[in-house]
């Protein structure tokens, strides 16, 4: 057995916490401590992160001018292709359940350890391997089809290294499933004496829907990548009309699985939030168990809505209308979450905190991209902004503003619980509003390009040069963005050596991590028996307990809690 | 079964640390194979929906088609599944009862029930492959068929595995139906028995290592859990040719 | 230098109904962001830490402000996709009598056909005020016939065929763009439609209309020539033979199939029996017709599909804007439809090439 099964000892008076355990890189990469996969999965998610980033950057410097300046068409395709392809299956699929999920499910349940340890090392594995294939791939020439892979333009006339690709989204669709699996089994079964279904916080319930979603929709979309794989191998003719086969079947398929990706995605987020809320506002969520049902009714009704990303593509009126009814059912959902959030600050103590300036980022930014959703949901609107920039902005208002922004603010959330150190909150708030301001400079004007009628994946528009002023205001704001991203990436990394160590409990939260455990905790996380008799959420406004204070005078106190 | 241990300590406690005493292990090892279950109801359920779209669109043409598959070598490989469901579900009993040796018993049936399932597969796709029935860049149908085959073997001589199929099924069938359509059905056939042959394989490795662990007297393997569960994959796997068979095998005119 | 555009031209009737759910649905979207916004603003500004705010007897939870919150959306939401559900109905119903367009998309070039025999890349004249309605097919990967300043759009999927209908209000040059990404070009794959005004149509027709056309064949005669080019006719004739069913009236008939099957005989029907004729075996018959799959091109099944129409009687099909011009009969030299075709298609993004900035852009 690996470094699980030694138990932390007294050593030289210090307790050996999950991180000091063993130093060997074997006790790393060998290890099934959740805590360390989720570490590992960090790293691994940061750095395809910042190379899909990189591959943005590239692409928004090519559309400040209608010609272009670096790239030809060919390798701008490649270039929209490998950010989507890495942002979706090796960013955002695993960014908030393998990382922050990983590392808090069990904590936050009263558990040693997730149900399937060593499911859990495979799944990352999985994914590691997934993505060296992918960067293999792109290496030896990349893809053109974009993320989407529609037939039979992927299948059959494109010659790129779009088999090697399907083959890593495949396997991290396995990474996927692996985690749903482990999560559902782990918050079935693995809850402490006392932790009933709704003593749960708010970030279990919304992975348990997550992995509901992960465990029903991800290997229908594995199988349907593996005929593709055939398809361009065999030519056997699935995808393909000369055959009889048929090319919109494998976008019902396809998006079978990624329209509930999309929750995939952005419900972890959800609950990152109603944890920061809660947490800052000194307040419990308000109305829990709507919020609560609200995720799985996201989950389940996420499942039925698939068509509306087809409404152009020859399948009938009268299913395009039932499918239109459907998602704006799905609207509401999220509705309450907002408003749920929003009422929970009400006769609250706010403390602006960098996790919090997030958590209002997000709420900001995601009312504008779900209320951007209903000209989607709405068959009538779609017809126009269908394939232009406006879907563009669209999804990333909810995966950039939604999903990003909300896996920043965990991680700054329990960054001191992960590593035991804190970060320069002056940073902290610093590059949170800079996000904030650069991301909406970078997609506001992208509405506007798609309503004019910019197709997105387009190279050149040279044709409507009125486009180009839309175009360098959003590289402008790509440029500020992308500062906002940089900032957190080193001052975190920096906090590492030399931030002050962290309190137990720097932010006053309540929840199993951050009062039952030590400042970093030990391999069992637990030293003792759980019993669970609180409610979840138990804050007083009233009675504001303190939160952490830098002891460094030089640094500026922006901190909202002192007047 | 995820949790198969990589070396066997007979005196290892049998419950993991994570776990807090063997009935909450136990249970957490049902929920979880329930939850891959479920992945592999959706995993061949995407296939399943194709099927039957392509089955609804040309059914004149998959009835001609099928025609070209034994329904009797289909016939003897459910019998063989069926017997190996009744063997595997007859290990659990015995395991439950803790008959150890018959449990062993079983299971070894189990895997030569597979074995067996896996020989009757090959010669049917091996006839398939030596009538170019396998849709890759050889694949003809139709008269072109015809002429190949006799260009390949000589009027006469089939290759072995047709013989056997001719054997038990007569001689070889006009192909009739849609050319251009017929890749498309024996893709679907190659690509759903393909992956469900798949998963006979990984039962057969399952099957085997639980063996290994019941004879090595594992500590994890004390009782009936790990081959319940490994039993419930089988069972699933059982399942799904139950389906296919029909499917594929006995398509109504 | 810059300008700020917010508004793409209205140029088609539909264009007009458009805008008006859509800002429709924008006012709904600035309300709702501005409730949220101020709601949490307030908040956080009243309730900071520290503030002197009456914080005694908060609530957790009410089911009354979740249904107040709840509900009201939820019928909004509702109105709304009426709303657009209904006007998207109205936007797919193709209209009884309109110039019926041809499309062809391929990689990456629009290839359009009017039934009068001329043929366009990447450009289509039409007259303002008339509906045009466009029937579509691509000879590739999927694309999308998106024309932004008429708000129409739908996708052009290889082995189907797809409908798109559009009335323009304005006379002017609009964008033909594909909105599906198909490939390396596929931000090149644009043209432009040009709305002129009857007169101008007339001279257009009159002067260089045929510009890429070296036959002055209609569709339906050029369809015809090949039919009788590749024997069609030896075997379906006037009348039923033992061999083959005849072709006269077929459109709009009802054929009943050896499997038992029954359809309506349409485009798709039309195309199907011509490509892979094994499909539907007429009641009565023997599948003994070779099929034309990859021996003719898209543009050729839609002339014969033209011919099989102009012989199904009036009611299957009277196009609007044949009167201008009337088929004259062949050319001396001409070498058959495939070159016509052939000389449309080496014109490779023509359009492309030729789209300048647009005139009336704002």
């Amino acid at each position: 057995m690996s470094a699980t099964a030694i138990p932390a000892t007294q050593h030289h008076g210090e307790k050996k916490t999950y991180l000091t355990a063993d130093h060997t890189i074997k006790s790393w990469l060998l290890t099934t401590d959740h805590k360390r996969i989720a570490v590992l999965y960090l790293i691994s998610i940061s750095i395809f992160f910042f190379a899909g980033s990189l591959a943005a950057g590239l692409i928004r410097y090519e559309l400040t001018s209608p010609r272009g300046h670096l790239l030809s068409s060919e390798a701008y395709n490649k270039t929209f292709s490998a950010h989507g392809i890495i942002m979706i299956f090796f960013f955002l699929i695993p960014s908030i359940p393998a990382t922050l999920g990983n590392f808090l499910i069990p904590l936050m349940i009263g558990a040693r350890d997730l149900a399937f340890p060593r499911l859990n090392l495979l799944s990352w594995y999985l994914y590691s391997i997934a993505g060296v294939i992918a960067l293999l791939a792109m290496a030896m020439g990349g893809v053109d089809a974009g993320w989407t892979f529609y037939t039979p333009l992927s299948s059959l006339y494109s010659n790129t290294q779009i088999t090697l690709t399907l083959l890593a989204a495949f396997i991290a669709g396995f990474s996927s499933i692996t985690t749903g699996v482990n999560f559902i089994a782990t918050i079935h079964k693995m809850r402490a004496p006392g932790m009933t279904w709704f003593k749960l916080p708010l970030f279990v319930w919304a992975h348990y829907a997550t992995s509901i979603i992960i465990i029903l929709g991800t290997p229908v979309v594995a199988i349907t990548l593996v005929l593709v794989i055939f398809e361009r191998a065999f030519q056997i003719g699935i995808f393909s009309p000369e055959l009889g086969g048929d090319p919109v079947l494998f976008q019902h398929l396809f998006w079978f699985y990624s329209h509930p990706a999309v929750y995939i995605m952005v419900l972890p987020g959800m609950g990152v939030i109603s944890e920061l809320i809660s947490c800052f506002s000194r307040r419990p969520v308000f109305g829990y168990q709507f919020v609560a049902y609200s995720s799985m009714a996201i989950a389940l009704l996420g499942f039925f809505v698939w068509g509306h990303h087809m409404f152009l593509s020859s399948q009938s009126t009268l299913l395009g209308v039932v499918f239109s009814f459907l998602s704006f059912v799905l609207a509401i959902p999220s509705a309450v979450k907002i408003f749920n959030w929003a009422t929970t600050m009400y006769k609250g103590s706010i403390h602006f905190r960098t996790p919090m300036i997030y958590a209002l980022a997000f709420m900001g930014l995601f009312v504008i991209g779900g209320l951007t959703g209903l000209y989607l949901a709405a068959i009538g609107t779609d017809v126009h902004l269908t394939g232009t920039y406006f879907i563009v902005a669209h999804f990333h208002y909810v995966m950039v503003g939604g999903a990003v922004t909300a896996f920043l603010g965990g991680v700054h959330f329990w960054w001191p619980k992960m590593f035991g150190r804190m970060y320069n909150e002056f940073l902290g708030k610093m590059s949170a509003i800079i996000i904030f301001v650069g991301f909406n400079l970078t997609f506001f004007p992208q509405f506007i390009l798609g309503y004019l009628g910019m197709p997105r994946r387009y190279h050149l528009y040279y044709f409507a040069p009125e486009w180009q002023i839309y175009h360098v205001l959003s590289t402008a704001g790509s440029t500020v963005l992308g500062v906002g991203f940089l900032l957190p990436a080193f001052y975190l990394t920096y906090s590492l050596f030399k931030g002050p160590k962290a309190p137990k409990n720097p932010w006053g939260a309540k929840g199993l991590e951050w009062e039952e455990t030590d400042p970093v905790p030990i391999t069992e996380n637990f030293d003792h028996k759980i019993v669970v008799t609180k409610p979840a959420y138990d804050y007083d406004a009233e009675e504001d307990s303190k939160l952490y204070e830098p002891e460094h005078k030089e640094e500026p106190a922006l901190t909202g809690g002192k007047h | 079964m995820a949790h198969a241990p990589a070396h066997v300590d007979p005196n290892a406690d049998p419950v993991y640390f994570q776990y807090e005493d063997i009935d909450q292990q136990q249970e957490t090892y049902i929920v979880g194979m329930w939850a891959f279950l479920v992945t592999e109801v959706m995993f061949f359920g995407a296939l399943f929906l194709t099927y039957a779209l392509y089955r609804w669109k040309y059914q004149g043409d998959f009835y001609h088609f099928h025609e070209q598959l034994s329904w009797k070598l289909g016939g003897i490989n459910t019998t063989i599944l069926l017997l190996s469901s009744l063997t595997a579900a007859l290990a659990v009993h015995f395991a439950q009862k803790k008959k150890t040796k018959w449990q062993v018993g079983m299971l070894v049936l189990t895997i030569l029930c597979a074995f067996g399932f896996l020989g009757v597969k090959t010669v049917e796709y091996g006839a398939k492959f030596e009538h170019h029935l396998f849709p890759n860049k050889s694949f003809v149908y139709g008269e072109a068929a015809h002429e190949a085959f006799e260009k390949e073997f000589g009027s006469h001589k089939p290759g072995t595995f047709t013989q056997i199929v001719e054997k038990l099924d007569g001689p070889e069938k006009h192909q009739e139906g849609n050319p251009a359509r017929a890749r498309l059905f024996f893709s679907m056939y190659f690509a759903m028995t393909g992956l469900h042959g798949v998963h006979v394989v990984v039962g057969i490795i399952l099957f085997t290592a639980l063996i290994y662990l019941i004879v090595r007297k594992a500590p994890t393997i004390t009782d009936y859990i790990p081959t319940e569960m490994v039993c419930l994959y089988w069972h699933f796997v059982d399942l799904v040719w139950i389906f296919l068979y029909p499917l594929y095998y006995l398509i109504p005119k | 230098m810059f300008q700020f555009p917010v508004m793409p031209p209205q140029a088609s009737e539909w264009a007009f109904h458009y805008d008006l759910l859509f800002w429709g649905t924008s006012a709904l979207a600035v309300f709702f962001t501005l409730v949220v916004g101020i709601l949490v603003t307030v908040l956080a500004i009243k309730y900071r830490a520290g503030s002197k705010a009456d914080r005694r007897n908060p609530i957790d939870h009410s089911n009354l402000l979740e249904m107040s919150w709840s509900l009201p959306p939820l019928v909004l939401a509702i109105g709304m996709f009426f709303w657009s559900a209904t006007d998207f109905i109205q936007y797919r119903k193709m209209p009884e009598k309109a110039s019926e367009i041809f499309v062809i998309g391929k990689q990456w070039m629009w290839h359009l056909q009017h039934m009068n025999g001329i043929r366009e890349n990447n450009e289509l004249h039409c007259v303002v005020g008339q509906p045009v309605k466009m029937t579509m097919i691509s000879q590739d990967v999927i694309h999308a016939m998106y024309l932004p300043d008429f708000r129409a759009q739908f996708h052009v999927v290889p082995g189907r065929y797809t409908e798109l209908t559009f009335t323009p209000t304005m006379t002017g040059k609009f964008r033909m763009l594909c909105a599906m990404h198909c490939g390396t070009q596929h931000s090149e794959m644009v043209g432009q439609v040009i709305v002129m005004s009857p007169k101008d149509y007339a001279d257009w027709l009159a002067k260089d209309g045929n510009r890429f056309t070296p036959t002055a064949l209609s569709m339906a005669d050029a369809g015809k020539r090949l039919f009788t080019e590749k024997g069609c006719g030896n075997c379906h004739g006037g009348v039923d033979t033992e061999r083959a069913p005849t072709l006269v009236g077929l459109f709009g008939k009802q054929r009943d199939f050896d499997n038992g099957e029954k359809v309506v005989a349409d485009n798709e029907y039309v195309r199907e029996s011509i490509v892979n004729p094994w499909r539907l075996i007429n009641k009565g018959y023997t599948n003994t017709m070779p099929a034309y799959k990859g021996q003719i091109t898209e543009e050729q099944v839609l002339d014969l599909m033209a011919y099989i129409k102009s012989i199904s009687g009036s009611a299957a099909n009277a196009p609007a804007e044949a009167a201008g011009r009337k088929p004259e009969g062949s050319i001396p030299g001409f070498a058959g439809p495939q070159n016509s075709t052939d000389a449309a298609n080496r014109v490779e993004s023509a359009g492309a090439a030729q789209f300048k900035q647009s005139e009336n852009r704002p």
